[in-house]
């Protein structure tokens, strides 16, 4: 009746893909993260355009760092719904008995969150483009990469992170406390990146490779420390 | 009052078994021999130690001291406290059924999705075991309502199908019978029954134990972090009130 679900410490394919699903398919019933992160979002779109006038080369100068920080900011939303859909009914514990791997969880988690916010991404961008009269000067493919390895350093720390901070008592306040800091290299290389794309003035090569150093020390950091933190009590 | 005093087999051994959150010890130096094949209700007041106990074999709780060795594998055993450092804790981890007193289940989900979920992490591949525990338990594999809008029996049913899914030699069960109504609560009863006549060691904790009487091969008594008598019927050993 059973096989082997796991062998070892590895990542079965099939445990991270069936949670991920699951996930999927959770968010798509109670829509709780693309809800709330949409709107917050959308918010701030709004309301800096309001604020500012800015005219098109102002812009460019500022779109890097404003469209990084709103979706900062909407991503923490969705790292907090993350770990709160499996503590209603201490769910967490039933994964915690089973045999499947911690770091199947962690990468389904890490792999739905990437989902969620670039999601978000592909709506809130044309508002972006919209409301700032953006057009890059550089190469414009450039911030799809940009945006692939940003939202990655953003949810695989936030996925961590979110994990350490799910059994304190104000884990809202916890998570950013935990993640911003963290962060900073990241999103430094992100709004420098974005901005150097929009602009055209400096090459985007030094601050995309900063970018995948990042991705890469703390992908792995975190598989390897994410075990204990789920079994931490 | 009947002291055990013997033991088949033992599937489960407990080493004067210490655990304290912070400086509050809820287990005080447990040791205890479980044999195989038998249903043991744990009963005790309030903060008697039961469900830290239960937790801590289903590797929940790490021991702060003190020893676990369960279908023989032991922890803490030097690489670790917890039960996932042990050698065999894989092995361990397909052989136990844990059911705590919320549901372990996902309310967005419904009961035969929930379960079809925790086959996967068990690598169960036949498609009827779902159904089948379901129907176990009394409850409809086709129902398709979310389990958040289940009453509160269904939901303990439904959570019982999800630690008998895997087929467990040992299943731990903490508050099985808690709003369930009666006849619903007997029906699950003789469903431990049947369990336990099949071969597998169940451990209910439970303050409802008059439903095991006449079921249960054992009542083991808990008071203050500590098993203070084992019992075949059920009444309290001498100088627990």
């Amino acid at each position: 009746m059973a096989s082997t679900p796991s062998a070892g410490r590895g990542i079965p394919r099939g445990i991270t893909f069936t949670t991920l699903l699951k996930d999927l398919r959770l968010e798509w019933r109670s829509k709780d993260a693309i809800n709330s992160m949409l709107f917050f979002s959308l918010l701030v779109v709004v309301v800096f355009s309001f604020s500012f006038d800015p005219s098109a080369e102002e812009s460019r100068q500022i779109a890097g760092g404003l469209i990084w920080v709103a979706f900062l900011f909407a991503a923490v939303v969705a790292l907090n719904q993350t770990w709160a859909r499996e503590l209603r009914n201490q769910v967490l514990d039933a994964y915690r008995v089973s045999p499947a791997p911690a770091n199947s969880l962690f990468l389904a988690k890490a792999l739905g969150n990437f989902i969620f916010v670039t999601v978000l991404e592909a709506l809130m961008t044309p508002l972006f483009i919209v409301f700032y009269q953006l057009r890059a000067l550089g190469p414009a493919w450039q911030l799809l990469v940009v945006a692939v390895l940003g939202t990655w350093a953003l949810v695989v720390n936030g996925t961590f992170f979110a994990a350490m901070s799910i059994r304190t008592r104000s884990r809202e306040i916890m998570l950013p406390l935990l993640l911003f800091p963290i962060s900073i290299p990241a999103l430094l290389a992100m709004v420098q990146a974005t901005t150097s794309i929009l602009t055209g003035e400096n090459g985007a090569r030094f601050w995309i490779v900063l970018l995948v150093s990042y991705d890469l020390v703390f992908t792995t950091g975190c598989l390897l420390l994410f075990e204990t933190v789920l079994n931490a009590e | 009052m009947t002291e055990t005093k013997t033991h088949t087999q033992s599937v489960i051994t407990v080493s004067n078994l210490i655990k304290q959150f912070g400086r509050f010890a809820a287990l005080r130096g447990v040791t205890a021999e479980f044999a195989g094949g038998k249903l043991y209700a744990i009963l005790g007041d309030n903060g008697a130690g039961k469900t830290t106990l239960l937790r801590t074999l289903a590797g929940l709780n790490h021991p702060s001291s003190g020893q676990i060795t369960m279908l023989g594998a032991t922890w803490p055993d030097g690489s670790g406290p917890a039960r996932q450092s042990s050698a065999g804790f894989h092995d361990i981890c397909r052989q136990v059924g844990y059911m705590a007193h919320p549901s372990l289940l996902y309310d967005e989900m419904s009961g035969m999705e929930n379960l079809e979920y925790f086959a996967q992490l068990y690598g169960i591949t036949d498609g009827s075991r779902c159904a089948g525990v379901i129907r176990a338990v009394g409850l409809d594999p086709d129902l398709a309502r979310p389990v958040g809008q289940y009453s509160q029996g269904m939901r303990q049913r439904m959570s019982l199908a999800r630690a008998l899914l895997n087929d467990p030699k040992i299943l731990l069960l903490d508050e099985p019978f808690s709003n369930v109504d009666i006849h619903s609560a007997g029906e699950m009863v003789r469903l431990l029954g049947r369990t336990r006549d099949e071969g597998k060691t169940i451990f209910v904790v439970t303050h409802q134990a008059s439903l095991l009487d006449g079921v249960a091969d054992e009542f083991v008594w808990m008071q203050a972090g500590l098993i203070v008598g084992r019992t075949r019927e059920l009444q309290p050993p001498e100088g627990m009130h």
